[in-house]
């Protein structure tokens, strides 16, 4: 079924006392499908991201995944169904070495459920997963501490993390804040690869051209609001769009 | 004028530790002692003290530090998934109580009591502390600090379990030697148990959770249920010191929940270097001697415990072990300039 309803939002609401940062929003994605969404600086992204993958309870509203009511349900119950979101701010385990940080995935229940992964082959998976990123094998970079990379790998190094889980649905927050031009070049192409083969990525971001060049939907977020859900040139032509990044720096 | 020669001290690691975390080429004899060396030497010590001391006063100190390191290395554990215990004693108070009853009331025999109380006193530990797991920070070290309280004086009130009086003539060890050597063998047993755990993925997941728990959610694992596991893994290890001291004492009262079972392995801990358990083991190798020798000095003991506490955090706030450890693994040298 290429037409699957994968994730469905419904009136989705966030107070946080007086600051209504996600108001009343619905969307419908379907499998295979690469959203886009965007919005200026407070709009609201992160804290959608946060809704949807269960790290922040909402005031109302319902999230269903695949028809499951996951609306309240814990991070980590969500995690195992298959959504796998990155972080905006980069949380990774300083103290180990890079690829170790991906022995948390490879050891929850869904990974282990897929078989495979044994004490000694989550390594070489962590490994075969890095390697995809940019982290050479044959490299010492794998190995190093965490702590001692440079910004634009630790956000890598969460993709991979992301992967790790073996997502059905993709959730990317600002992946490429921070990230060297060259980065970005050498990443977009395997994310636009994960996509082909079938998974479902949403991905907030504030490097316009780079997502429009990935992404054949956007949604644009302005105060909590949707205020348009389109293809990206659609929703970038309305009038209520350029008047919220009006005053605020768009690049590309 | 006579030229002054200065000197420079340089620090360098020694080779064998660049190589390799996990694969070590053993070229010489000397690798081999180098690496052996901070294993065998204590254990060797640690077995060996009893025989020179024999059943003396010294001799029981022995065992005391045993039964502190093993609270103590059960502390580190829990502070290894980011849980601070201030509540080690509600392990040992529990584990005493259930070795105690069963046989002061069921009459079992010691060797049915001692596992029974490890594994059923660590049971009742983690469903008495899950319910809080969720608490953060000092909320959970506040839970933990209450509880053994709130038991004494449940025992106290109450009259259960012998009230003030206690369980008395409970059945002792055969003789001192055997109580001291299992003693022994358990904190080897969890010491060299806990390095190795703590490095696999489980392991890997528990200082996940301590470092940061929202990725470690993220990747899909309830932290909750490992925090679980962790607890009844830590406290079957107090349950088991108290079980032991039980036995020993051949009594067990309402001083099983008291502070001192709490704060000495917590000291220790700290002392010798958390987050190794050879740290804490240390530690409390140092500090369970050093507060009985002191005992001749009454009234001022705490005082310069506490003084000498203080002092060890000021000069080595890394921890007695962690400097140690440092210190081995650098060869120092002066070079001319
Ligand atoms: N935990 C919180 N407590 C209180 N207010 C919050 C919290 N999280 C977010 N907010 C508020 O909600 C609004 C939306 O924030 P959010 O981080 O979702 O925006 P964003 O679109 O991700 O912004 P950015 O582009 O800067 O990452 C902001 O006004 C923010 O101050
Ligand atoms: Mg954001």
């Amino acid at each position: 079924m290429p037409d699957e309803i994968i994730l469905k939002v419904e009136q989705l609401t966030k107070r946080f006392g007086g600051v209504t940062a996600v108001d009343q929003i619905s969307f419908q994605l379907r499998k295979g499908e690469f959203l886009g969404v965007i919005g200026p600086n407070g709009s609201g992204k992160t804290t959608l991201i946060n809704l949807i993958s269960g790290f922040v309870k909402p005031t109302s509203g319902k999230i269903a995944y695949r028809d499951k009511d996951i609306t309240g349900k814990a991070p980590y119950t969500i995690a195992c169904l298959g959504i796998s979101r990155s972080f905006q701010m980069v949380r990774t385990f300083h103290k180990l070495p890079a690829f170790k940080n991906l022995i948390v995935p490879l050891y929850s229940p869904r990974v282990k459920k897929f078989g495979g992964g044994k004490y000694g082959e989550r390594d070489d998976i962590a490994i075969d997963l890095l390697d995809d990123l940019g982290f050479e094998r044959d490299s010492a970079v794998p190995y190093k501490m965490a702590g001692s990379l440079p910004h634009g790998y630790l956000k890598r190094l969460d993709l991979a993390r992301c992967m790790a889980l073996r997502p059905d649905l993709l959730i990317l927050d600002e992946l490429f804040s921070g990230m060297a031009m060259s980065e970005v070049a050498a990443t977009l192409p395997v994310i636009e690869k994960f996509n082909r083969e079938g998974l479902t990525i949403v991905m907030a971001e504030h490097r316009l051209k780079e997502l429009f060049r990935v992404a054949n939907r956007v949604i644009v977020l302005n105060f909590g609001q949707k205020i348009a859900d389109g293809t990206p040139k659609e929703a970038m032509n309305r009038e209520e769009v350029q008047k919220a990044y009006l005053g605020t720096e768009v690049e590309g | 004028m006579a030229e002054a020669v200065r000197y420079r001290r340089e620090r360098i690691d020694r080779g064998i530790k660049a190589r390799s975390d996990t694969i070590y080429t053993l070229a010489s004899y000397r690798d081999m002692l180098y690496l052996l060396l901070p294993r065998i030497l204590p254990v060797a010590m640690l077995l060996c003290l009893p025989l020179l001391l024999g059943g003396s006063y010294w001799g029981k100190v022995i065992f005391y530090a045993c039964i502190f390191a093993l609270l103590a290395l059960s502390w580190d554990f829990m502070a290894s998934v980011g849980l601070v215990s201030l509540g080690q004693a509600l392990f040992f108070g529990i584990g005493s109580y259930v070795a105690g009853g069963l046989n002061f009331y069921l009459k079992w025999p010691m060797f049915l009591t001692i596992p029974a109380a490890t594994l059923g006193g660590a049971l009742i530990c983690t469903i008495l502390l899950v319910p809080v797991v969720r608490l953060r920070g000092v909320y959970f070290s506040m839970v933990t600090l209450i509880l053994p309280l709130l038991f004494a004086h449940l025992i106290e009130t109450l009259e259960i379990l012998g009230g003030t009086y206690g369980l008395l003539s409970l059945t002792p060890f055969p003789n001192h030697w055997l109580a001291v050597y299992i003693a022994i063998l358990a904190v080897m047993l969890v010491l060299f148990g806990f390095r190795k755990l703590i490095n696999e993925d489980f392991g890997l997941v528990l200082r996940g959770i301590r470092d940061d728990d929202r990725v470690v959610m993220a990747g899909g694992i309830n932290i909750y249920w490992y925090k679980a596991q962790a607890i009844f893994i830590a406290s079957a290890v107090g349950c088991f010191a108290g079980a032991l001291m039980t036995h020993y004492y051949q009594f067990v009262g309402r001083s099983a929940f008291a502070l001192d079972y709490t704060i000495l392995p917590l000291a220790g801990a700290v002392v010798g270097g958390p987050g190794s358990f050879a740290g804490a083991t240390l530690g409390t190798f140092i500090l369970v001697p050093l507060s009985e020798a002191l005992r001749a000095l009454g009234g001022l003991r705490m005082a310069l415990y506490g003084i000498i506490l203080i002092g060890a955090l000021a000069v080595l706030p890394e921890g007695i072990f962690h400097y140690i450890e440092r210190k081995y693994h650098q060869v120092e040298r002066d070079i001319g300039i």
